[in-house]
């Protein structure tokens, strides 16, 4: 990954960007990238600077709406005491972390199977791995909910963590497939030589080789998961087991009147997490989203 | 250690055997919570099931009332709207950033980190964030243009019809784009810099270059990309949920969010999963046009990439 990118910026440097004049540069490239910053982060900018507002001033049309003039943590001491956000809280972090280990466990096995036991069939269930990961939840979604409902688990957090791998499993298993077929053969033969066993290959070989392989899949599956919002909605109706994003659509909105600063409040905490994990692993997620799609 | 081995570590050296048992905890729960629901669905779309009530088999009935129905065949518009006019823009953008992203830069990580913010935050609660945008009294959109002068009364975003369409559509887009971008910037880089020196060397303009470097060795991820994108925006349900539910008199309305308001809170089961069915088809169809225009470029060009 880090030569992969290494590369082209060294070449690229000396290349034939001599040829381009400044003001030419300025036109062409920063000035649209600049534009692209401003409207992708603005939404951002705007969570943060309405949580900020004290009632009087989101609901005013007069002086700069740009700006705050008066911050007041009100909105976060509101959503953090008067709600059960700390709650909803909890139950994401619980429900993702708990899919995402439980998924990483059985992709690493089923793409380990698939890609270097080479059993028979497998090339055919590598396919229908990829195929899974096609389908959407959107029309999984109302005979899940029929099954849960058989199964006794409506309304509680095991339904959310029984399904979420559904759509994790398919893309970890993907992403790990590609891993391992990088790993040389000939470590595993100088192994299995030595009477290692497959199980101590894996655990002792290939898993530390796919250390990064495991990261981006980690940290792709728990975002994901954080991110899930139609299972969520749809398995869930009790505010005390909601998850942050349908906690804050369903539960923050009362009514006609919108407490905006408070619901600003509610999507800012909700995204900080993934935000803060997301920019310790720009790397790995990034190779982990481009990895999925490349093959 | 080797000698001594069980008959179970044997058998576990067995490669069909222990390729079976690694396989079975990722098959038994794609298996119940996938494959399984995936047929009762379809199976469902064939029944009149309500919530608390098991149905029965009433053949296409279902999907006869669906075609007789407004609602849904404005939501069966609706989505085919959204998903062509979001993902031609989508593309034409994110195919443009990443371009600017692939030329040298200052602090090139840091802007491929940032661009990629809007994509790993919880779509329902960015949506939250477009909502207040959009609003009808404070839109700070509406407020900007009203000080340029631009406008003279506040935009209704999301009351009116059209406005309504346009304004999703946007979100969608703010929320996909850097997904294309950052994947397409992907295949940018493994693109060997030596081919634009050898086109400029015998005089090949930018867009010749672009036209006939770049676009070419990259059109096997812009196929990947795009049929991924595509079938996201098509099945897209929490954007619009959260935005309009639906409104106003169901101009938003897509398959999804049409699927979910009969199903849940509707009740009727049968019918919401005859609507999930009924976009099956134009899935497969949009992976297969992917699939098979992938192959024939890749056929054309030797069969090296992809």
């Amino acid at each position: 990954m880090t030569t992969d990118n290494a590369a082209p910026d060294v070449v690229d440097s000396e290349g034939m960007n001599y040829l381009v004049s400044l003001p030419r540069r300025v036109v062409t490239v920063y000035v649209p990238i600049g534009a692209f910053l401003i409207v992708l982060l603005f939404p951002f900018y705007w969570m943060v600077i309405t949580t900020l507002k004290p009632d009087h001033e989101l609901l005013s049309r007069d002086g700069n709406p740009f700006w705050v003039m008066n911050p007041t943590l009100l909105h976060i001491r509101k959503l953090l005491f008067e709600t059960s956000y700390p709650d909803w809280l909890w139950n994401t972090i619980l429900i993702s972390v708990v899919a995402t280990f439980m998924s990483l466990v059985a992709s690493v096995l089923a793409a380990y199977s698939i890609e270097r036991l080479r059993f028979r069939g497998s090339r055919y269930v590598g396919m229908s791995i990829f195929l899974a990961y096609l389908v959407p939840p959107s029309i999984l979604f109302i005979p899940l909910a029929a099954i849960i409902n058989q199964l006794g688990l409506f309304d509680t957090r095991l339904a959310l963590i029984l399904t979420y791998p559904t759509f994790l499993i398919p893309f970890c298993t993907w992403l790990l497939m590609g891993y391992f077929k990088s790993i040389p053969f000939e470590l595993e033969e100088c192994a299995l030589i030595d009477g290692a066993s497959r199980l101590q290959i894996l655990v002792k070989i290939i898993l530390p080789l796919a250390v990064p392989g495991l990261i981006s899949a980690g940290i792709f599956a728990f975002t994901l998961s954080w991110n899930e919002f139609i299972y969520a909605l749809t398995f869930i109706s009790s505010s005390e087991v909601k998850t942050v994003p349908v906690a804050v659509v369903t539960e923050l909105v009362e009514g006609d009147v919108y407490h905006w600063g408070s619901l600003m409040a509610g999507a800012l905490l909700g995204s900080l997490p993934v935000a803060v994990l997301y920019s310790f692993f720009v790397e790995y997620y990034v190779s982990g989203l481009t990895g999925a799609v490349k093959e | 250690m080797a000698t001594k081995q069980s008959a179970l570590a044997r058998a576990l050296d067995n490669r069909h055997l222990l390729g079976a048992l690694f396989l079975l905890p990722a098959a038994a729960l794609l298996l119940v919570f996938l494959t399984y629901p995936l047929g009762l669905g379809t199976w469902l779309g064939f029944t009149d099931t309500k919530i608390g009530r098991p149905g029965e088999w009433i053949g296409l009935e279902n999907f006869v009332f669906l075609w007789g129905d407004d609602v849904t065949r404005l939501a069966l518009f609706n989505t085919i709207f959204y998903t062509t006019v979001a993902s031609v823009i989508k593309f034409g953008l994110g195919l443009w950033l990443a371009l600017l992203l692939n030329k040298h830069l200052p602090f090139k990580a840091f802007f491929r980190a940032i661009v990629l913010l809007p994509f790993i935050v919880p779509t329902a609660l960015s949506a939250i964030a477009f909502w207040w945008i959009y609003d009808s009294q404070f839109s700070i959109i509406s407020w900007a243009l009203v000080r340029l002068g631009v406008i003279h009364t506040y935009i209704d975003f999301l009351g009116e019809p059209w406005h309504a369409r346009f304004s999703t559509i946007a979100a969608n887009i703010w929320r996909g784009v850097p997904f294309v971008a950052i994947t397409l910037l992907a295949g940018l880089q493994t693109i060997s810099p030596s081919y634009y020196e050898a086109a400029s060397l015998d005089g090949a303009s930018d867009w010749q270059q672009f036209r006939y470097v770049t676009l070419p060795l990259l059109t096997p991820i812009i196929a990947v990309v795009m049929t991924f994108s595509v079938l996201f925006t098509f099945t897209d349900f929490q954007l619009i949920y959260v935005l309009t539910r639906g409104g106003p008199l169901n101009a938003t309305h897509l398959m999804a969010t049409l699927s979910f308001q009969r199903a849940i809170p509707g009740g009727a089961l049968g019918e919401g999963a005859a609507i999930a069915t009924a976009m099956v088809p134009f899935l497969i169809a949009a992976i297969m046009v992917s699939y098979f225009g992938l192959q024939r470029r890749a056929w054309q060009q030797g069969g090296a990439d992809a």
